[in-house]
């Protein structure tokens, strides 16, 4: 295979170069940095540090044309050393590179011979950049991990663990002024969890499994095959709407519509509630349903079916006393899955429930969820070390760890299901 | 054990059938209302969104005679056509002739009727016709939400007043806005326009699919064709389909920690929205890949080996290409998803009001979600009617994804 001789000399050629280009691009700010320093024009620095690195940044911005006019006229005086350093190192570094390239494809070229494995050593390069892309998803598992424990440990030296996790009290709002009243927020998140299960865990589902359950009956047991042909993907359709649309849709047409319903039957009630976002997010959640459902009754042996309908049971008895049982541990993952991820939702909630953490069980007041407070925490002014901001990392990392458990005990529960019919 | 037959003709079996039949029939008459039920929901939304958003896509115009030579304004047509012209059209006050002609024309209440924004339209207009100072022009200007709101019956009396007499006058007229589709954000609702978003959606997606794809695919080849069965290959496979499960904000706060803190990449910028969308989309990609590689039968390998391919020219020449089209399908209903996805961009800052279409991947800007989300927060009524239009533009464009979608899959799926 000549081709592969040919790429093998164009990788040694092209791959050392890039490397040392890559390498260069990083060295050669401190080399450019300590050769001004050396110069004659930079004796009028300032000794201090700071002042001293401002006025280097400033002629070196100067320099590659990035400013028009300097701030600072020692600015000026430096900049044509600064644009004489960084030429000569940039010219410099294409002549590394370039000799590299050079030296890199004869070294391959003089080794091409009748029996070198030129195929073999090529693909061990591809075999190389095959695993670094399937190793980028650890990376991310580990980036989320590290960043989120990272800022939450400097949240914790803030707060302590226990007032996070048991505390009923979230208030955010820390004073701007070390002196104002009421200047140390407070920080137990019960209230937010509270939030959370209400909206996603209890009344979400309350809305999904029935009607994601049912649907999937009657779409495998009853519909005809035509029928079942449209309307599933029409179902599927919901779960293809984006968040922000339904976040849009109940914020401006249930929440009224719910808060006029609570006033009527005389309960305290307000605009946004934890019923309005609830109603949304269970329908969101009714495609999710209905399809896990819908693969654990297929998945049930037909021969199972078939007895119960030989013994004079009718369809619908055969469904509820023989399929569903029998399915039932998929379709409970199912509904762990779709509690993981109604708890990770976010617009419907920062749209439709509001932010005010009250820990109530009037589902026509207003509640607020852990990634409503997330998104609330980080927008806005940031100033990085505030507990404030802090929190949301906090947050955000007991948001993921609950989801993990619940996809891993969902998978679980799934997975011995399985073993029991195979 | 002697026990009587059972006497299936008697009364009470008649009637305990009857019983089940009709539990029977309940039962199915439940299934059929649970999903009409769902349907009538999405039903709802669609047509509540289209019955708002439609008339983001119309405006009422109210027309505005500007005799020019008699206003204040002192614009020379000469001065117009050379090289001076955009300097002496910034000069003008064209705000102030343009409230001066409205109230000469409709009285005290006259500069309220139209928008904030209308003098730029007639700006434009003069910008192209540069004659047109010269003389009497008649202009068809937008009116502002106050009046609009008058037009439905809401605000104060005499607003309401005059929105029925201009009707009967005959000097309100209604069209289409295609300005909608082609300005970007502003302040005025009469004024905005999707453009802006719609290209940071773009350039968001372009950063997202040139990183996301490629990974992608590239993990899942090696994982489905390549990695033994070790530790490390469990540990790869179980962290890709955990971040497939992982909350979409979780993406959200990595992208603030690590390539804003961390990094400090620009915020607002379409490369970390893609970044971070890219990290979000790539599992889905991998689980979409993998599945159409494992759909690829062994006997395609087995031939390619067996007429001397190495493991890398089997799968590269021959297993990818028949896997492509189910590797596509798969990527594309993962860039929906990242289309429609508001809340990681939301953490890493692309909520500004951003008035002027992002220039490239490193400049402020925004995208359609979260432009939907922000007009959504605003209080005046005009931007109702905006935010659904919006909302009908993303979801187009949704559709036209996955119909994309499935049309590649029925048309290149095959069963081997």
């Amino acid at each position: 295979m000549p081709s592969f001789h040919g790429w093998y000399v164009a990788l040694w050629a092209v791959l050392p170069a890039l490397a040392v280009f890559v390498i260069w691009q990083m060295v050669s700010p401190m080399l450019v940095t300590e050769a001004v320093l050396q110069s004659p024009a930079a004796a009028a620095l300032p000794a201090d540090p700071m002042a001293r690195n401002a006025v280097l940044e400033e002629a070196r911005a100067l320099a590659t044309g990035e400013l028009a006019g300097a701030f600072n006229p020692l600015s000026n005086s430096i900049a044509p050393a600064f644009a004489a350093a960084i030429g000569r190192y940039a010219m410099l570094g294409s002549l590394l590179a370039l000799i590299v390239a050079f030296a890199g494809g004869a070294f391959g070229l003089l080794r091409i011979r009748p029996d070198l494995r030129a195929r073999t050593k090529v693909e061990r390069l591809v075999m190389a950049v095959l695993l670094i892309a399937s190793l980028i998803a650890i990376l991310t598992t580990a980036g989320i991990v590290l960043s989120l424990l990272f800022e939450t440990l400097r949240f914790f030296s803030y707060v302590s663990p226990s007032e996070f996790l048991f505390g009923l009290q979230w208030s955010p709002q820390t004073a701007i002024r070390a002196d104002q009243a009421g200047s140390s927020g407070a920080f137990g998140a019960i209230p937010l969890f509270w939030g959370t299960i209400f909206i996603g865990a209890i009344i979400a589902m309350l809305v999904a499994v029935p009607l994601g359950l049912m649907s999937a009956i009657y779409l495998t047991q009853y519909a005809h095959r035509r029928a079942r042909q449209w309307l599933k993907p029409m179902l599927e359709i919901l779960a293809g709407i984006p968040t922000v649309v339904y976040g849009y849709f109940a914020a401006l047409t249930v929440a009224p519509a719910v808060r006029d319903f609570g006033v009527s039957l005389g309960i305290p009630s307000s605009s946004e509630s934890a019923l309005a976002a609830g109603l949304v997010m269970g329908v969101m959640i009714i495609p999710f349903v209905s399809s896990m459902a819908d693969d654990s009754l297929a998945a049930v042996p037909q021969s199972m079916r078939d007895g119960s309908l030989a013994v004079g049971a009718t369809p619908s008895e055969t469904i509820r006393r023989v399929l569903v049982p029998a399915a039932l541990p998929g379709i409970v993952g199912g509904v762990l899955l779709a509690v993981s991820r109604a708890i990770g939702e976010t617009m419907i909630v920062v749209m439709a429930a509001g932010l005010a953490a009250n820990l109530t069980a009037n589902p026509f007041a207003s509640v607020t969820t852990v990634t409503a407070q997330i998104v609330g925490l980080l927008t806005g002014d940031q100033e990085f070390d505030s507990p404030k901001t802090l929190a949301a990392f906090a947050l955000g990392l007991t948001l993921f760890a609950i989801t993990f458990l619940l996809n891993v005990i969902a998978l679980q529960v799934v997975r011995r299901y399985r073993e029991a019919y195979e | 054990m002697n026990r009587a037959a059972t006497e299936w003709s008697g009364k009470a079996m008649q009637e305990r059938l009857r019983r089940r039949y009709a539990s029977e029939r309940r039962f199915r008459r439940i299934g059929f209302a649970a999903i009409a039920l769902s349907l009538g929901f999405l039903l709802f939304l669609l047509i509540t969104m289209a019955v708002n958003g439609l008339g983001g896509f119309m405006e009422t115009r109210v027309r505005i005679d500007v005799d020019f030579p008699r206003s204040d304004l002192f614009l020379d047509p000469a001065a117009l056509q050379g090289p001076g012209a955009a300097t002496a059209l910034a000069g003008a006050d064209i705000e102030g002739a343009v409230a001066a002609a409205a109230q000469s024309q409709y009285g005290p209440l006259g500069p309220a009727l139209i928008s904030d924004a209308a003098w730029l339209r007639v700006r434009e207009a003069i910008a192209k016709e540069p004659s047109l100072p010269g003389r009497k022009a008649t202009f068809w200007l937008p009116i502002s939400s106050a009046l609009d709101a008058a037009a439905d019956g809401e605000g104060p009396p005499e607003l309401k007043q005059a929105a029925q007499r201009l009707a009967s006058a005959g000097a309100l007229q209604r069209g289409f806005n295609l300005r909608f589709l082609a300005s970007s954000d502003a302040t005025d609702p009469a004024a905005v326009g999707i453009w802006g978003a719609f290209k940071g959606s773009l350039l968001t997606m372009l950063v997202t699919i040139v990183i996301a794809f490629p990974i992608g695919v590239l993990s899942a080849v090696y994982l489905e064709e390549y990695a033994p069965r070790n530790r490390w290959t469990t540990i790869i496979e179980v962290s890709i389909n955990n971040l497939a499960a992982v909350p979409s904000i979780i993406f959200g706060l990595l992208g603030l920690a690590v390539f804003l803190n961390f990094m400090h990449m620009p915020r607002s910028a379409p490369i970390v929205g893609g970044l971070t969308l890219a990290l979000m989309t790539m599992p889905v990609i991998v689980i979409a890949a993998r599945n159409a590689l494992t759909a690829v039968p062994p006997s395609v390998r087995e031939a390619a080996l067996g007429i001397g391919a190495s493991q890398v020219q089997m799968v590269f020449h021959h297993v990818l290409p028949l896997a492509l089209p189910g590797i596509l399908t798969g990527t594309i209903i993962g860039m929906a998803r990242a289309l429609g996805e508001t809340a990681p961009l939301l953490m890493i800052g692309m909520r500004a009001f951003i008035a002027t279409p992002p220039g490239g991947i490193n400049e402020p800007a925004t995208v359609l979600p979260v432009q939907i989300f922000l007009w959504s927060d605003e209080v005046n009524r005009g931007f109702v009617e905006k935010t659904s239009a919006a909302i009908l533009v993303l979801l187009a464009f949704l559709m036209a994804m996955n119909g994309l979608a499935i049309y590649l899959r029925n048309k290149f799926e095959q069963r081997w």
